[in-house]
């Protein structure tokens, strides 16, 4: 774990872990032992012990809800490509390599080109906004990211007229994904967003969470963060960012078409086939013995986006 | 074939018996220590739905694995592994109607009727019920032949299992197969006997007529 063997001069004062961030580690490490549990859990651990920290100045539209605890942001993930268990994603991801790290940006744009993630990290100022996430299976988390709007960046690259979708595409590497060796999905990922969903200030080019560089299993080193879509919308580990005029073909919308939409807009009104979206369990909170709770329209951004779908119809759109 | 005597059978069971309590156990523990994970209800849902899926195809297992090694006291322990697939099955259920829809019934309704992984589940849980309420032996004593017939429902119920293990999963289907699998193999030892028999039958019908 290259991170863990780092000489004191490496060491920025800006790169030195919150003592709170620490201790809450350090809890949650002891009571890992306790539960026989650490030996799994121990790159994850090893990584986040290593990490860095980034910070924003306070963004607009955060959620004043109370947070998710950083342990189960970062060990309770959906990242197909590292398995298909949620605990799996914290225990390969930390092996995924993240530097040197480069996005490619093409297709419908005139200033694309190779964005080494360095530099992505300087384009514009870092913000923190919390937003709700609301994943397709019915449960939700309250997270704070570090980021900043994906906007910044597609203004830089100048879409063409022709331009009318953004597809984001998922790092491939079979060697530490090794959930890619098995054909769950169209592998690599491929997500995507309209243009205009792209361009709305809340969708955010994210780069970190509760202060730090985002662990592996959280879609580091660079990922995007759209609130008001269920939570395989946002696409992990990008590397890169295609402006296409036909809507890209997207990995869970190929897999089962009449189960993931490409919009896949939160929606308690429009059940999945084969579960209700009218409810979630906000993971951390609500324990074993609270009932779900509601789920708002457009996951509680409706006052936002309501607007992007005017006229359309969300149950054939969903 | 060494078959245990009375003492030995008895130990046999009770250790059984514990061994199947263990992943109840577990769960009583991680629930008491906040142990299970950042979603506690979906791991208590997946676990006891596995291990009911597991302890029917070990109930399932008990005839071929008794024909194949002569091991006949094997039968002995069946009504324990049946009963505790239906312990988990009902553990299972009273997760998903309590914890998981908090006793919503217009939405459990919706769920049973509109989503056919949850339609196999419950019709496979309803059921287990009545072999579970049958499981005695003076209930055996009294359905007499019929008990046997009854009981065989746990072929179809195994099946319901597998289907709706099959159906719920996202995209990663390798262990509804594997159990698919494991299933097969036993469903497929009965078919095989059954054909044997009836050969046999036939076998001796055209002897006897020939003769
Ligand atoms: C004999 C009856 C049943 C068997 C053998 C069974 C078996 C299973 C298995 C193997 C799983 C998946 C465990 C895993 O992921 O490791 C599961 C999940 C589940 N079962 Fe059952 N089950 C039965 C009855 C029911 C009933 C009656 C209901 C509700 C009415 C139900 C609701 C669920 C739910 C909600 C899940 C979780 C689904 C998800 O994660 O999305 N099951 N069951």
């Amino acid at each position: 774990m290259p991170m863990l063997i780092r000489t004191t001069s490496d060491v920025a004062p800006s790169q030195i872990t919150p003592k709170s961030v620490y201790l809450r580690r350090r809890a949650f490490l002891e009571r890992a032992i306790a539960m026989g549990l650490v030996l799994p859990l121990l790159p994850a651990q090893a990584l986040a012990v290593g990490a860095r920290k980034l910070s924003g100045r306070p963004g607009p539209f955060s959620a004043s809800e109370k947070q998710t605890p950083y342990k189960d942001v970062t060990t309770y993930n959906n990242f197909y490509e590292f398995g298909t268990g949620k605990d799996e994603p914290a225990i390969y991801a930390p092996k995924m390599k993240t530097r040197p790290w480069a996005v490619t940006v093409d297709g419908e744009v005139k200033r694309g080109g190779v964005f080494g993630i360095e530099d992505l990290l300087k384009l514009a100022p870092m913000q923190d906004r919390v937003y709700r996430h609301r994943c397709v299976e019915a449960w939700s988390m309250v997270i704070p990211w570090v980021g900043y709007p994906l906007a910044e960046l597609i203004k830089r690259v100048e879409p063409t007229g022709r331009a009318k979708y953004v597809a984001f595409t998922t790092k491939l590497d079979p060697e530490t994904m090794v959930g890619t060796r098995l054909p769950l999905l169209d592998w690599p990922y491929v997500e995507g967003l309209r243009l205009d969903e792209a361009m709305h200030p809340l969708t955010l080019l994210t780069f970190g969470l509760y202060g730090e560089l985002l662990p592996n299993q959280n879609g580091a080193p660079v990922r995007v963060v759209v609130p008001w879509k269920y939570g395989f919308k946002s696409a992990k580990s990008i590397v890169r960012v295609t402006f296409t005029e036909q809507q890209p073909k997207t990995a869970w919308n190929e897999a089962a078409p009449n189960e993931y939409g490409f919009y896949s807009n939160v929606n308690p009104n429009v059940d999945h086939p084969r579960w209700s979206q009218a409810r979630e369990r906000r993971i951390g909170e609500d324990g074993f013995f609270t009932p779900k709770r509601k789920t708002l329209m457009f996951n509680g951004y409706a006052n936002q986006v309501a607007e992007l779908y005017a006229g359309m119809d969300l149950k054939k759109f969903f | 074939m060494w078959q245990p005597r009375g003492r030995e059978l008895g130990a046999i069971k009770s250790a059984l018996f514990a061994l199947c309590l263990v992943p109840f156990a577990h769960l009583v523990w991680g629930v008491a220590y906040d142990a299970l994970g950042a979603n506690p209800v979906e791991a208590v849902t997946h676990s006891t739905g596995w291990w009911t899926l597991f302890l029917l195809c070990a109930t399932l297992g008990v005839t071929p694995l008794r024909r194949a090694t002569g091991a006949n006291w094997l039968l002995k322990l069946r009504r324990m592994l049946g009963l505790y697939a239906f312990f988990y099955a009902a553990l299972h259920f009273l997760t998903y109607i309590w914890l998981d829809q908090w006793f919503d019934l217009a939405a459990i309704a919706a769920d049973v009727l509109k989503r056919p992984y949850i339609t196999v589940g419950f019709t496979a849980f309803l059921l287990l019920i009545p072999l579970a309420a049958t499981s005695t032996d003076a209930m055996q004593r009294r359905l007499g032949r019929s008990w046997q017939r009854v009981h065989r429902f746990i072929y179809l119920i195994a099946v319901f299992g597998v289907l709706h293990f099959w159906w719920l999963v996202k995209r990663d289907v390798t262990e509804p197969a594997l159990f698919a699998l494991v299933l097969a193999g036993l469903l497929g030892a009965r078919l095989y006997w059954l054909l044997r028999r009836l050969a046999r039958v036939t076998r001796a019908a055209v002897a006897t007529s020939s003769g």
